[in-house]
């Protein structure tokens, strides 16, 4: 086995750290207000979207990772 | 500290005794029964019996109820019952073969145990960043998670002995992580997985004398999952189960949709002259772990087996560094 499994493995693992931390620094202090009861519901919704398109966006960037590492190694 | 060391050493010697004396007897049982399937990946006609399902969840549950015996607590109940919930999702499985959505679907049930007992915290933590608060998000994120560890689980058990002893790996690293996270009771509660497929990958190993089935299987991985929302280190529990992800992954986004393995009609595998197995070039096939380790050439059963025990202890190493980092906080 090559290295590309590894390398694979440790990309999605950096991915995660990476996607930890723009969770928590863009999506962490984000608030709505004005909207009274509903600040709270507004707020959880749109959260919600965000991090469904960064997950998307994730699973995106992996498959274009898994692509370009593995046609290399059968490549090689 | 002291007196957890007594329950830690009672629950592991349970666990494991449990499952390792009774798997003969279910084998015997299952041989009269003539609960069979033949092994794929064997020269000769050989038949192994399945499924080994019941034996690991009276380890786990009889093990549990030892633990709740001391703690009391209502995350060892949410962990049983979601994990039982899921073996007999596996076992209806493992007696009627149900279509490809069967299995996710029915998973969903087997989390809200999690939710009702209220043993969850919608805190995500992240390494070196912190956490986030996403409630609504979070009871998505406990629906969404048991069905993927425990169909994650149930995709990699494709060879002898890999599905029992890659749990062993990524439970056992998921102890240390907590350990390290000085979350000392959910650690000792996490033992019993660790401990259950110890002592079943003694008759999965190969050459297999029972398989996991369905509801062994999805056993572990529901109760992987358990733990990881229960102890919050829902993070930590995917990297180490990352191998199993990439297989559940690449296998998604070359078929495109959920479907059963026994549905697919490609082979991604098959077999050299001297039976050991080697990638196919077929282009409906899905592309798979094992498929791709294969790409550099054939290998025997057990060389693959061993290629993804060291892609999951890789996992594993990278699961107990994210663990350190959780103590770091830029």
């Amino acid at each position: 086995m090559k290295i590309g499994l590894f390398g694979f493995l440790f990309a999605m693992w950096a991915l995660i750290i990476a996607g930890g931390g723009i969770l928590v620094t863009i999506l962490g202090p984000f608030s709505i207000s004005g909207y009274g009861d509903f600040d709270l519901l507004l707020t959880s919704i749109l959260k919600a979207i965000i991090a469904i398109i960064l997950v998307v966006i994730w699973v995106l960037v992996l498959s274009k990772l898994k692509n370009w590492i593995f046609k290399k190694e059968i490549k090689s | 500290m002291a007196e957890l060391i007594i329950p830690a050493i009672i629950s592991c010697v349970i666990a494991f005794f449990t499952v390792y004396v009774i798997t003969p007897p279910l084998i015997q049982f299952l041989q009269k029964r003539n609960l069979a399937v033949k092994d794929m990946n064997k020269k000769d006609h050989v038949m192994v019996v399945r499924p080994g399902g019941p034996s690991i969840i009276a380890g786990i549950i009889a093990s549990e109820i030892v633990l709740y015996g001391f703690f009391q607590l209502n995350e060892i109940l949410a962990i049983m019952i979601t994990s039982f919930i899921a073996f007999v999702i596996g076992y209806v499985d493992d007696r009627k073969v149900m279509s490809g959505w069967f299995k996710p679907v029915a998973l969903v049930i087997a989390a809200t145990p999690i939710i009702l007992l209220g043993t969850y915290d919608s805190n995500l933590s992240f390494p070196l960043f912190g956490t986030v608060q996403i409630p609504a998000l979070y009871l998505g994120l406990i629906i969404f998670m048991i069905p993927i560890t425990g169909n994650t689980i149930n995709s990699i058990d494709v060879l002898n002995g890999v599905a029992s002893g890659f749990m062993i790996i990524a439970s056992f690293s998921l102890s240390i992580a907590l350990f390290i996270l000085q979350n000392y009771e959910m650690a000792i509660i996490s033992l019993p997985l660790g401990f259950a497929s110890l002592a079943f990958y003694k008759y999965h190993k190969i050459p297999s004398k029972i398989f996991p089935g369905d509801s062994g299987a999805l056993t572990l991985g529901a109760m992987y999952g358990a733990i990881a929302i229960v102890g919050h280190v829902e993070i930590i529990a995917a990297v180490a189960l990352l191998p199993a992800i990439i297989n559940s992954f690449l296998f998604l986004s070359s078929m495109k949709r959920i479907v059963e393995h026994r549905q697919i009609k490609g082979k991604p595998v098959e077999h050299t002259e001297d039976f050991r197995l080697q990638a196919t070039s077929d282009k409906t096939a899905p592309i798979t772990l094992v498929r791709l380790i294969l790409a550099a050439g054939p290998l025997s059963e057990k060389q693959v087996g061993y290629a993804i025990f060291k892609l999951a202890i890789f996992s594993g190493i990278l699961a107990i560094i994210t663990a350190f980092m959780m103590r770091v906080q830029i």
